[in-house]
């Protein structure tokens, strides 16, 4: 009586198998080429990250900090963040989680940066792409893991293109909201003068949204880190897939040096990558009005 | 034009520095807005196809939805022509304003400029046009915020594909014109609201186009910056004669600088004029209440209330015939003309009295060089300071010095105080 009928069932699961089967018999070879390069692409990045010896990393990463935060203190307090990533043995875990991130942030914007334009210039689009982008957003993280899988097989590069789809969505939000908000009046002043549309975009609405993309970027590099931790699932080999076993053999002083190396991580890129945005975005308030 | 109108005391008053060639009235249109309307709303088309064209604007939104911007405007503007369209705010103005770079394309009617039907231009056509016919200065400035303020002036002409080092000269040029020398390099923030819409005019200025269309340029300023920018654009039309098409929400802007006024309201034009038709016959109660705030003495030009003279005598006339006709007016004095009926001065009763005994006298030697002369331009206001201290009439002359009538001081005093200005 008060069990949920049986014949209520809505077989959703073999409805997702059915179409899942389809998208593997039927658009297998696109995925594999996607994959194939993906993994180039991914390979290329943590081969020259590895490439790079430690000490020149740290310094390129003390370097940067004291550029975007404009602090030695900040500068020596990241050199030694890294530095202890490294004594933990973790240089190379740390190297190949940077790559994937890299890899995916690289590929969100060459997607998201175009999305975003298209979007500010089509409503429609706009009104098309936002739930879309909302789901990609609110879906536990997991869920993603399940088709990347599927498609792409175990390893690095389905860690990959989940942690795209999970990272791409700010990016896209925040260059359609940059182009979206310049000032009516400047792009009327720009018409007026005969420009076209492209000369538009690149003269007036892509400078002027520079500040607010720059944030998307800071986002959606977040995002990605976040997303390879949990990457490691499906078998990336990140910082995450140490938390993992850590977690599997009960080891919690292994788990805790993993986990804050990939805090240390996630504070170094937010940082430097926010301080760059907002940069920007005092520049643009000095030159706006 | 208010920038040739001279004033003078003395005869010595130099016509060759009046610049008042051809009157605009005589020329062809060089832009012609026909029966122009625009219609916002989802089927704009089927809003004038109805029986509703012909209702109220309120009526149109309530019935359809659609808001009515624009109904049915003619217009005509000379070559040369300073033509300022008036309104409050939701009266059309910046709508049509927008129409003429087709910023916003009309829902029906034509719009000619140098005869050539611009709503037919092609996407290549319009960029042209844009480029080379028309500039607009925008009441925001719309200014490039990462761009210099070189690089804004020049915008107009990167557009236009010109490259960097012409470009460039032409910019420093009008940013010359417009008294930004020195300022090539800032950033646009750096510069106050007025600097700002300097290098907005220079920009405008720049791609050399026959029509100027300012959309408010100087409401954003504050009083005194709006004032020096309304005498300097005065100045600087003086100079280059384009055909300039200027909104404005304030009456006294529009009146201290149109040759034509259009008055709109509710996306119509309810009168078009010169401003001194507009002051003295404002066509409803609408403009009447715009009117009152203006002071006549601003608005009226010497033309308006010259009077034929009373006391007028030839230079070949003797003296008794100068002293009857002098008498005869009530007067002490009397204009003196020559064949051409130029202005030659002034002669004086008792001088005439002392020379009309002898005979043989020639007037010649008694003229005085005395006579107070203004242009058929010159403003009331500018009269006063003239009469204030003198008994004579101001002798109202033409550019090559033309005796045209004589404006009283009792009109000049009747017209200043007819409405005492409420703001000095």
């Amino acid at each position: 009586m008060l069990e949920f009928p049986q014949s209520l069932r809505v077989p959703l699961a073999d409805w997702v198998d059915t179409a899942m089967d389809w998208v593997l018999d039927n658009l297998g070879p696109l995925f594999d080429f996607l994959g194939a390069v993906g993994l180039q692409i991914l390979l290329f990045v943590e081969n020259v990250l590895l490439f790079i010896p430690w000490f020149v990393i740290i310094a390129v990463v003390g370097y940067l900090a004291w550029k975007a935060l404009g602090r030695v203190s900040y500068a020596i307090i990241m050199a030694v963040m890294l530095l202890l990533i490294g004594s933990f043995g973790y240089w190379d875990l740390a190297m190949s989680t940077l790559a994937i991130v890299a890899t995916a942030v690289l590929i969100s914007l060459v997607i998201g940066i175009p999305a975003g334009i298209f979007m500010a210039w089509s409503n429609r689009f706009e009104a098309t792409i936002k739930p879309i982008l909302d789901g990609m957003q609110t879906l536990p993280t997991f869920v993603y893991l399940i088709p990347a899988l599927m498609l792409f097989g175990l390893g690095k590069v389905p860690a990959t293109f989940a942690t795209i789809i999970y990272a791409i969505p700010p990016v896209i939000r925040l260059t359609n909201v940059g182009i979206r908000e310049v000032p009516r009046d400047v792009i009327e002043a720009a018409r007026a003068f005969g420009s076209n549309r492209k000369e538009i975009l690149f003269d007036v609405q892509l400078p002027l949204a520079r500040p607010a993309i720059l944030v998307g970027v800071n986002q959606t590099t977040m995002m990605a880190l976040a997303m390879v931790v949990i990457g490691s699932m499906i078998g990336a080999r990140t910082l995450g897939m140490e938390v993992l076993v850590a977690i599997n053999r009960v080891e919690i002083g292994q788990g805790f040096e993993a986990g804050i190396s990939i805090v240390f991580m996630a504070i170094i890129i937010d940082r430097i990558t926010h301080a760059f945005a907002e940069h920007e975005h005092e520049a643009a308030g000095k030159s706006g009005e | 034009m208010s920038d040739n109108s001279t004033v003078g005391a003395g005869f010595g008053a130099d016509p060759s520095s009046e610049t008042n060639g051809s009157t605009p009235e005589e020329e062809a249109p060089i832009v012609r807005i026909e029966s122009v309307w625009k219609v916002f709303g989802p089927d704009p088309k089927g809003v004038l196809d109805g029986s509703i064209r012909t209702a109220s604007k309120t009526d149109i939104l309530a019935e359809s939805g659609h808001v009515l911007a624009l109904r049915d405007i003619n217009l005509e503007v000379k070559p040369g022509e300073f033509y300022v369209i008036m309104g409050l705010s939701g009266s059309g103005k910046s709508t049509l304003i927008r129409v003429l770079e087709r910023l916003i394309e009309p829902t029906a009617g034509h719009l000619y400029v140098n005869d050539e039907d611009v709503l037919a231009y092609g996407k290549d056509k319009l960029s042209q046009y844009r480029k080379h016919t028309v500039s607009m200065v925008f009441q925001h400035f719309g200014l490039l915020p990462h761009y210099t303020v070189l690089q804004n002036a020049a915008y107009g002409l990167k557009a236009r594909g010109e490259n960097k080092q012409a470009r460039e000269a032409k910019a420093l040029e009008v940013l010359e014109t417009v008294g930004l020398k020195g300022w090539e390099d800032y950033f646009p923030s750096a510069l106050s609201g007025g600097m700002q819409q300097r290098v907005g005019i220079a920009r405008a200025l720049a791609t050399d186009p026959q029509i100027l269309l300012m959309d408010e340029p100087f409401s954003g300023l504050d009083p005194l910056i709006r004032r020096q920018m309304q005498d300097e654009l005065v100045d600087l039309q003086g100079t280059l004669r384009k055909t300039i098409i200027f909104v404005t929400h304030d009456l006294h802007e529009a009146l201290k600088l149109g040759d034509r006024i259009a008055i709109m309201r509710n996306g119509e034009v309810i009168q078009i004029g010169t401003p001194e038709e507009i002051v003295a016959e404002p066509a409803d109660d609408y403009v009447e209440e715009f009117v009152q705030d203006a002071s006549p003495a601003r608005v009226f030009a010497a033309s308006s209330i010259m009077q034929d003279p009373q006391a007028v005598v030839y230079r070949w006339q003797g003296p008794s015939i100068a002293r009857r006709v002098i008498i005869d007016a009530d007067r002490d004095w009397a204009f003196v003309l020559d064949r051409n009926r130029l202005l030659k001065g002034i002669v004086r009763l008792e001088d005439v009295q002392a020379h009309a005994k002898g005979r043989g006298q020639q007037l010649t030697d008694i003229i005085r060089d005395e006579a107070l002369v203004c242009s058929p331009d010159a403003k009331v206001e500018d009269l006063f300071p003239l009469v204030s201290n003198s008994s004579y009439a101001v002798a109202v002359v033409d550019d090559e010095g033309h005796f045209l009538g004589e404006v009283r001081p009792r009109r000049i005093f009747e017209v200043m105080s007819k409405k005492e200005t409420t703001d000095a």
